[in-house]
């Protein structure tokens, strides 16, 4: 068995006692802000960005509170917290982002720092998740486990934790500040597409170093970051990225809110310009106050703990034998399931994309049971992906179908990661303040379409990403098939793009036609979707046959009817 | 002319309020005061300064509303969503009140 | 304006002269980075103590050359959101070695009182009426750091530690 001991945390950094009091710090500060607001000593414009540091927005019909997952990993005993706190002080569920944290949509402000002390037992908050700071950084789900990886980014995720917590210059930036690290041959965390991304990587001899991607964003303007650095040796980790945070402090926009952040910056003064810049001070910053010592990662590292794996052989007759009694087991392994480094393992993704359901929402029975099966299966392990999907990242292959059964008997056992099912989605008008049109309706409405998961597997890979507004948290720039609702005259409308893609070559969508209503957009996704299956060639993926035939045949089905 | 409605958060929870009658909030849009457009103005600034300054709402605003059959419904999606709840969980919200 | 120091309301010696009007030649005076631009001669040989004050758009290079002739730089917030004043200040410091008083004057808010100690302030131009207790309170709410500052002396890792530990 690889039953583990409580309080085991495979994988997860463990807190020591100074992490622990800075959070009970942290939340004994917010309990006095928050006493300050009452009382009317901060006016309402001091409190938003204090109560925002804190992860607490103002949404439609209550306040929201934005949880922090860092870097997207958390024990059994966290999301048992989570479940308990989605029954206790919201409605029984919490929503899953694309930035690896969990929002509940039903706060009171007055209960938020009774909810912020619970979390701190379990060693969370709610942290930078925003506000115009450097928010919490995102990582591959993968990681640690993946087999193509090169450099575990957890470690460096962490640290760029700590470093920017409480940040004293870089905590009223100009506007939020995203970082993304990855450290395997696939982007999984759509790097290019953050304030920051960066590459981790090994030189020949073995060392890890960095690449840095500076000034990707989606929003009102996409950009796709640009490359500032092939290489940042491990020691000029942190000093590189106060370079850059520095010059972005010190010459990002603060006139116009929507040309804060650092994509524009990089784009006004030009790449060239730009880099000399953060050139310019990471050779000042560059020395031993800024050095980030070997020995630091090192204790760092220790923190977190390894799995136990155990010697297993490369193939288990036992999950060979059931993929080959049961089709429906033997799909959902070949969709939920990744390989993983160590023999005998595998890593399972978790879809909260149920055919019809609301993407990323789970209720607090589910987070319970994930958090059971993660205990017996997983190392008390789990994550969180962008793509607002939970993941077991090291179960043995001979309980792959155990898991598997306990999944489907709770809704949990949907095979369609990374299939048209698989959609983004941000919370869009039904939650959120800044929405012009919902997209979780449409979501539903296009997942239900698509549910026949035979035909989902046989479409292949198709990541639809719908934002309810410009801002896209939906991503839906970097969706293979993107949605962008709009408000026209009081009334939804959805715009589609096509061709956009969140790795490493990364690509912002086009534009396909006007926009359509809700009904029609679904219409709209089996027409672009019967284009492709009609032309695609053999394995050949959407966007490639998007790339070989152009829009105009999509475009042409799309708009036939109009 | 357009009939208005004046709503707020509640600072302490976040709940949706809307001005009723006698300058008191209400948490039903049913039990919301309403204003022949510019007559909306006064009550208005009146309602701002008294939610902020006795710390009780915030985001105070007034927005377009219609009556049929005597029920008051919002003209902007935005405002009936805020009214009634998250129209993917009509179990939730003001909607499952009522 | 109460000015804020070391946690505590301080009498404050310094004088800010309006552009245009007279500066006194027998205290010490602030005047506007834009006057010190087009009067600079006019101070030469003066005795009493001169302050400078900049507006957060022009940054520490821009005052790095003259940075002798100033016993204070005042540093002014526009918002308190615009947070280009803390750069400011640490190039100041760090980059330029300058030892005088660095205030923060314009909008400023004791949540943000840790912030302008680490990065080199010394002294914060408070709103009137400003609750005293706030600011003594925003030093020792919070006791572990995790990034290198100015507000230390002993020697520092990079990452995290307690404050005078």
């Amino acid at each position: 068995m690889n039953h583990i001991a409580p309080g085991a945390q495979a994988g997860v950094y463990r807190y020591d006692e100074i992490d622990r009091q800075f959070v009970a710090e942290r939340v004994e500060q917010f309990r006095a802000q928050v006493a300050r607001r009452l009382s009317g000593e901060l006016t309402e414009e001091e409190f938003k960005p204090l109560r925002l540091m804190n992860g607490l927005y103002l949404q439609l019909h209550a306040y929201m509170l934005r949880i922090a997952v860092p870097y997207g990993v958390m024990t059994s005993k966290q999301l048992r917290k989570l479940a308990e706190i989605g029954r206790k002080y919201d409605k029984g569920y919490g929503h899953f982002t694309t930035r690896q944290n969990l929002q509940f949509n039903w706060i009171k402000l007055e209960e938020t720092p009774e909810i912020l002390n619970e979390l701190a037992e379990v060693d969370m908050h709610a942290l930078q998740t925003s506000g115009n700071c450097v928010r919490n950084v995102t990582t591959d789900q993968f990681v640690g486990a993946a087999r193509d990886e090169i450099v575990d980014g957890r470690v460096y995720a962490e640290i760029l934790r700590q470093w920017t917590t409480l940040h004293p210059e870089f905590t009223y930036l100009p506007r939020k500040f995203k970082i993304a690290i990855m450290g395997a041959e696939s982007d999984r965390a759509a790097l290019r597409t953050h304030d920051v991304g960066v590459l981790a990587k090994r030189n020949e001899a073995g060392e890890p170093g960095f690449t840095f991607y500076v000034g990707g964003g989606l929003g009102r303007s996409p950009f796709v970051g640009k490359l500032i650095r092939e290489w940042v040796a491990e020691e000029d980790f942190v000093a590189y990225l106060e370079a850059v945070l520095r010059v972005y402090n010190q010459y990002g926009r603060r006139d116009n809110i929507y040309k804060a952040r650092i994509k524009i910056l990089v784009h006004e003064l030009g790449q060239e310009k730009f880099t000399a810049e953060v050139e310019e001070e990471f050779a000042r910053l560059r020395g031993p106050k800024y050095r980030l010592d070997p020995e630091l990662v090192a204790e760092i590292r220790k923190r977190f703990g390894a799995p136990a794996f155990e010697t297993l052989p490369t193939v288990s007759d036992s999950f060979e034998k059931a993929k080959a009694q049961n089709a429906a087991f033997a799909r959902w392994v070949g969709v939920n399931v990744a390989e993983h480094k160590a023999p005998g393992y595998a890593i399972a993704t978790i879809s909260l994309k149920p055919a019809g359901g609301i993407p990323g929402d789970a209720t607090s029975e589910q987070m319970e049971l994930v958090a059971d099966l993660a205990e017996r299966y997983s190392f008390g392990e789990i994550r969180v992906s962008h793509a607002q999907n939970l993941v077991l990242a090291h179960v043995r292959q001979d309980d792959l179908f155990t898991v598997w059964q306990a999944l489907e008997a709770n809704g949990l056992g949907t095979p369609n990661a990374g299939l048209i099912g698989d959609i983004i989605a941000c919370p869009g008008l039904d939650y959120c303040a800044l929405a012009n049109a919902r997209s979780i309706p449409l979501a539903q409405d296009i997942s239900a379409r698509f549910a026949d998961p035979v035909r989902q597997q046989a479409i292949g890979e198709l990541g639809i990403k719908i934002s309810g507004c410009i801002n896209a948290c939906g991503h839906h720039h970097v969706g293979h098939i993107g949605i962008l609702g709009v408000d026209k005259k009081g009334e939804e409308f959805y715009q589609i793009t096509v061709g956009g893609d969140p790795t490493l070559t990364t690509a912002i969508g086009d534009i396909l036609g006007p926009a359509i209503t809700a009904d029609e957009t679904v219409d709209a996704i089996e027409a672009i979707v019967e284009v492709y299956l009609a032309t695609r060639s053999d394995g050949e993926r959407f966007l490639d046959t998007l790339k070989r035939i152009g829009h105009g045949p999509f475009k042409e089905r799309v708009y036939a009817a109009h | 002319m357009a009939l208005k409605a004046i709503t707020a958060n509640r600072l302490r929870d976040g709940t949706v309020v809307f001005l009723g009658a006698n300058s008191t909030w209400v948490e039903q849009l049913a039990d919301a005061a309403l204003f022949e457009g510019a007559e909306a103005d006064a009550p208005l600034a009146a309602a701002k300064a008294q939610a902020e300054g006795e710390q009780f709402g915030v985001d105070v605003y007034a927005f377009d509303v219609t009556v049929a059959d005597g029920e008051i419904l919002p003209v902007k999606a935005r405002e009936r969503i805020r009214a009634l709840g998250p129209s993917v969980r009509t179990d939730l919200g003001k909607q499952a009140a009522a | 304006m109460p000015l804020i120091k070391d946690g505590r309301i301080v009498e404050d010696g310094w004088t800010t002269v309006a552009d245009g009007e007279a500066v006194p030649a027998d205290r010490p005076a602030i005047i506007s980075f834009e006057r010190w631009q087009a009067e600079r001669d006019g101070f030469a040989g003066r005795n009493a103590a001169l302050g400078v004050r900049v507006k957060s758009g022009t940054l520490a290079p821009a005052i790095a050359a003259d940075l002798d002739r100033f016993a204070l730089i005042a540093v002014e917030f526009p918002k308190f959101r615009d947070g280009r004043g803390f750069s400011t200040a640490r190039e100041l410091r760090e980059r330029y070695g300058y030892r005088g008083e660095i205030r923060a004057v314009g909008h400023v808010i004791p949540d943000q009182y840790r912030f302008l100690v680490r990065t080199g302030f010394t002294s914060v131009e408070a709103p009137e009426c400003t609750n005293e207790a706030s600011w003594a309170h925003a030093l020792t709410e919070i006791t572990v750091a995790f990034q290198p500052s100015l507000d230390e002396t002993q020697p520092v890792s990079l990452l995290r530690r307690r404050y005078g530990a």
